[in-house]
């Protein structure tokens, strides 16, 4: 019989504040197969996992309980002392007292003295039907994928491949850049943001261990930590890729319009067109959406011949393009191509967007002299629709005073609760940037607080003060359109105690950052899960901030929370070396709690072949018959086929039958 | 004494096990009547777990997992799902009020959703009164 060792934690006065530890200890100590109950005020401590180990190592206990906080955080360091002691670390089990039981039952010390015991029961009873189990390894493929190549992902791939690791940078978009690219200047030292971001694109884009994957997404991603099949798909981009030297001839000669949305569509582009002038890779890409198909040139057909020449007729974009890379009879497959990459470890870096203004009726959305932050900064910047004037958008005016409005569908209920953390500074750095620029222009900002956290952050708001800038504490409780274009801004100002009211010229809206178009969609390829519905979650909010809840998966940059740039490359670079672990050190572990068929008792009945959603199972000949059988390199462990099998013979290591009967016995006895 | 329920559950570790974590980082008060047996998936738990808790007495058995689409194992939480009628028509055959077992999708992030469900459910227990095996079990 099992020889079961059992350790309650006070955890401090976390648990032993509520809970009798002594009580649950006693009560342990008279239950079938416990060799030993033990107390101490920090179990992990090193006198807590000593006192375990040398239990193992007189020989006094072969399973153990650890009675204390979660598994989730602690069972790595407590498997770790019955290995340190001798012992198997899987014929270990703990029974969650602190975060499911003494902090959540803190008004009823009794009845949570009372569950403790249940659950300290349960965990001895699973324990004593534990088996030994061993770890596998497995070959890690050496290359990383990197997938949204904004700041955060150019980063996280350069740390990559500057480690020596093949790394492939995989962007939607036909160029890296992300939001960044879009910025004209950068708190809290007002660098510009291209030339401190373009020599970085292009060193990503010349290094030799990375791969650019641009005007591509992530179309399914298979396998585990060390080996994850990939497949991406590039989109069509209808000009040769090979061929085209960025020149942007065929995107001058384009006739079709759509609304630019590098200019957050302030400004329309052509359907032929560069992402952005500092585009890498700097290709050109036909948007068929917005392709009106001159001289009838539909992709795949033959031009007309002229009556009067007897020339072909081709489209403009074909005629400007210099490098012959247009050619539009190409009969070319609007879904792209699929290139299947093998990876070791994955980086998310999927960044975010900004809410649009039509989402905020009190603040007239229709007007065009009420813009986003983000149109804001394509306005100042020197490569925007302006070449850098702030005029208010579709007239040649300048503006007299301008408003900015902070926390728009940020800490808002109707919206999102969270803070959206870069606002408050970037709506000081363009007012800053503005008041140096056009000294009269009135600036009056509307903030409910002002966040200025970082480093040099607070020193750069007060020097706004300084500068002129009317700072408003309060709410901005709407606006009226005025005839002749002008707006009615009403708000209030708490500091006065007033109400406030006047008009306005141009009006900025700080819109709150949310989740990237598609990443629910993405999240559900890799088996990322959510913080509420927000945003990508980390496995620890403070020890896991870069890992996540899939072994080999890493978060960085806004795609994680809203965070400024210091702090997305800071985070890349974190996740780059935490996913450079595994890659570095060629062999991954996989837990040994998967499950495995005993052909003996399988019938062969095939039921559990198409439940895998791993497609880990199949039928093979086995003396008389075909039987079912485990790939353990794709079986992760889910256990559908365990619970699915009429004969019960397959069997999840780490949670067989017996093991949780016994605990459930435990529980209701 | 005042009936307190005697709840088992069966939470998988991704999203249910971590949500009752986190409502204990946020002291989300609930009463002490559940206590968690934690699996992989909530497709692990097999139909028989569930009546075999019923059948030695347990006042009510809840099965947690993740969000439909949001299941560590792609789709774990679909087969969960599917199994569900059937086992609510076997928990009424083996002479169970069927409201006594539940299904909840509670994600890693719903710490207060999970207190707020074992209060509710708990509630709606003591309602429904102790397992009647139970009582046959005193006589
Ligand atoms: C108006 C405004 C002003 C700002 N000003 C400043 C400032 O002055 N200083 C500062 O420090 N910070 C500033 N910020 C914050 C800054 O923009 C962010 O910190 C930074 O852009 C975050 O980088 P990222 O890589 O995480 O995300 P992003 O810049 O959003 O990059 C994500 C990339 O991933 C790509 N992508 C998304 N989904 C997929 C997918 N499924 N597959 C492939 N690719 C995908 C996107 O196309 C994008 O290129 C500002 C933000 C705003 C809105
Ligand atoms: S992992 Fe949570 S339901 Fe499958």
């Amino acid at each position: 019989m099992a020889k079961v060792g059992v350790y309650v934690c006070h955890c401090g006065s976390n648990i032993a504040g509520v809970i009798d530890v002594e009580a649950v200890r006693a009560f342990a100590e008279t239950l079938p197969g416990v060799a030993v109950a033990r107390k101490d005020l920090f179990m992990c401590s090193d006198s807590g996992q000593e006192m375990i180990k040398q239990d193992i190592r007189d020989g006094l206990v072969d399973r153990v309980v650890v009675a204390a906080c979660t598994p989730r955080t602690h069972e790595p360091i407590f498997r770790a002392a019955l290995a340190a002691g001798g012992l198997n670390k899987y014929l270990f089990e703990m029974a969650n007292i602190r975060d499911q039981d003494s902090w959540v039952h803190a008004h009823d010390p009794v009845g949570a003295t009372e569950k403790a015991k249940k659950v300290v029961a349960s965990a001895i009873g699973k324990a004593s039907h534990l088996k030994p189990l061993e770890d596998k390894f497995v070959d890690v493929t050496d290359a990383a994928l990197v997938v949204g190549g904004g700041v955060g992902g150019i980063f996280a791939a350069l740390e990559l491949a500057n480690m020596g690791h093949k790394t492939y940078l995989v962007e939607r978009e036909p160029s890296i850049g992300g939001v960044m690219a879009q910025l004209d200047k950068t708190f809290p030292t007002n660098d510009c943001s291209a030339c401190i971001l373009t020599p970085v694109m292009v060193d990503a884009g010349n290094h030799p261990n990375i791969e650019l994957l641009t005007y591509s997404e992530v179309d399914d991603v298979e396998g585990y930590i060390g080996n994850f099949t990939v497949k991406v798909r590039q989109k069509q981009t209808y000009i040769d890729w090979k061929k085209c030297t960025g020149c942007g001839a065929c995107a001058e000669k384009c006739p079709a319009k759509t609304p630019d949305a590098f200019n957050s569509g302030l400004s329309n582009r052509h359907a032929a067109y560069i992402h952005f002038p500092q585009a890498v890779p700097k290709k050109a890409v036909i948007d068929m959406g917005a392709c009106i198909n001159c001289a009838g040139r539909t992709i795949g057909s033959e031009p007309r011949i002229s009556k009067k020449t007897g020339e072909p007729i081709y489209a403009p974009c074909e005629k400007a393009c210099p490098a012959g890379a247009i050619d539009r009879s190409l009969a070319l497959d609007p879904n792209g191509t699929i290139r299947e990459l093998k990876v070791g470890s994955i980086v998310v870096a999927t960044g975010f967007k900004v809410m649009e203004k039509e989402n905020f009726k009190e603040f007239a959305p229709d007007c065009e002299n009420v813009i986003t932050a983000l149109q804001l900064e394509r306005l100042i910047s020197a490569t925007g629709p302006t070449g850098g004037k702030l005029l208010v958008p579709g007239t040649v005016n300048k503006p007299h005073t301008m408003t900015f409005v902070s926390c728009v569908g940020s800490r808002d209920e109707r919206f999102h609760t969270h803070c959206s953390r870069v606002c408050c500074m970037y709506m000081i750095k363009q007012a800053r940037l503005l008041k140096e620029k056009y000294p009269d222009l009135s600036i009056n900002m509307h903030f409910m607080d002002v966040r200025a956290a970082g480093k040099g952050y607070d020193e750069y708001y007060t020097g706004a003060r300084a500068m002129g800038i009317n700072i408003f504490r309060g709410k901005v409780g709407g606006v009226e359109k005025l005839p002749g274009g002008a707006l009615r801004v009403m708000a209030y100002d708490m500091e006065a105690g007033t109400p406030i009211e006047y008009e306005t010229d141009l009006m900025i809206l700080a819109t709150a950052i949310e989740m990237a178009d598609g990443a629910k969609e993405l999240a559900q390829k890799m088996g990322l899960q959510f913080c509420g519905n927000n945003f990508y979650r980390e496995l620890h909010p403070k020890l896991g901030p870069v890992e996540t809840s899939v072994r080999g998966l890493y978060l960085a940059g806004c795609c994680q929370g809203p965070k400024d740039i210091p702090d997305t490359v800071s985070q890349a670079k974190g996740a780059a070396a935490a996913a450079a672990v595994p890659l570095s050190q060629g062999k991954v572990k996989i837990e040994p709690i998967l499950s495995e068929v005993h052909p003996e008792k399988c019938s062969g009945c095939g039921i559990c072949v198409p439940l895998c959603p791993y497609d880990a199972i199949s039928l093979k000949p086995y003396a008389d018959r075909p039987r079912a059988v485990i790939d353990m390199t794709q079986c992760k462990g889910c256990g559908v086929c365990t619970s699915a099998c009429p004969s019960a013979a397959i069997v999840l290591h780490g949670y067989e039958e017996e093991q949780i009967y016994a605990q459930i016995a435990a529980l209701t006895a | 004494m005042e009936f307190s329920p005697n709840i088992v559950g069966f939470a998988c570790q991704w999203c249910t096990y971590a949500g009752a974590d986190l409502a204990g980082n946020l002291r989300c008060k609930y009463p002490p009547t559940i206590k968690l047996i934690k699996v992989p998936c909530s497709g692990t738990v097999e139909p028989e777990f569930v009546l075999e808790a019923l059948a030695r007495g347990a006042d009510g058995v809840l099965i947690g997992g993740c969000h439909i689409g949001d299941c560590h194992y792609k789709e774990g939480n679909h087969k969960t799902e599917r199994r569900m009628l059937l086992l609510s028509k076997l928990i009424e055959d083996a002479g169970f009020d069927s409201r006594r077992f539940r299904l909840e999708w509670i994600s890693g992030a719903e710490g207060k959703k999970f207190a707020e469900v074992v209060t509710e459910f708990t509630e709606q227990i003591k309602e429904l009164g102790p397992n009647p095996i139970k009582a046959k079990g005193g006589e």
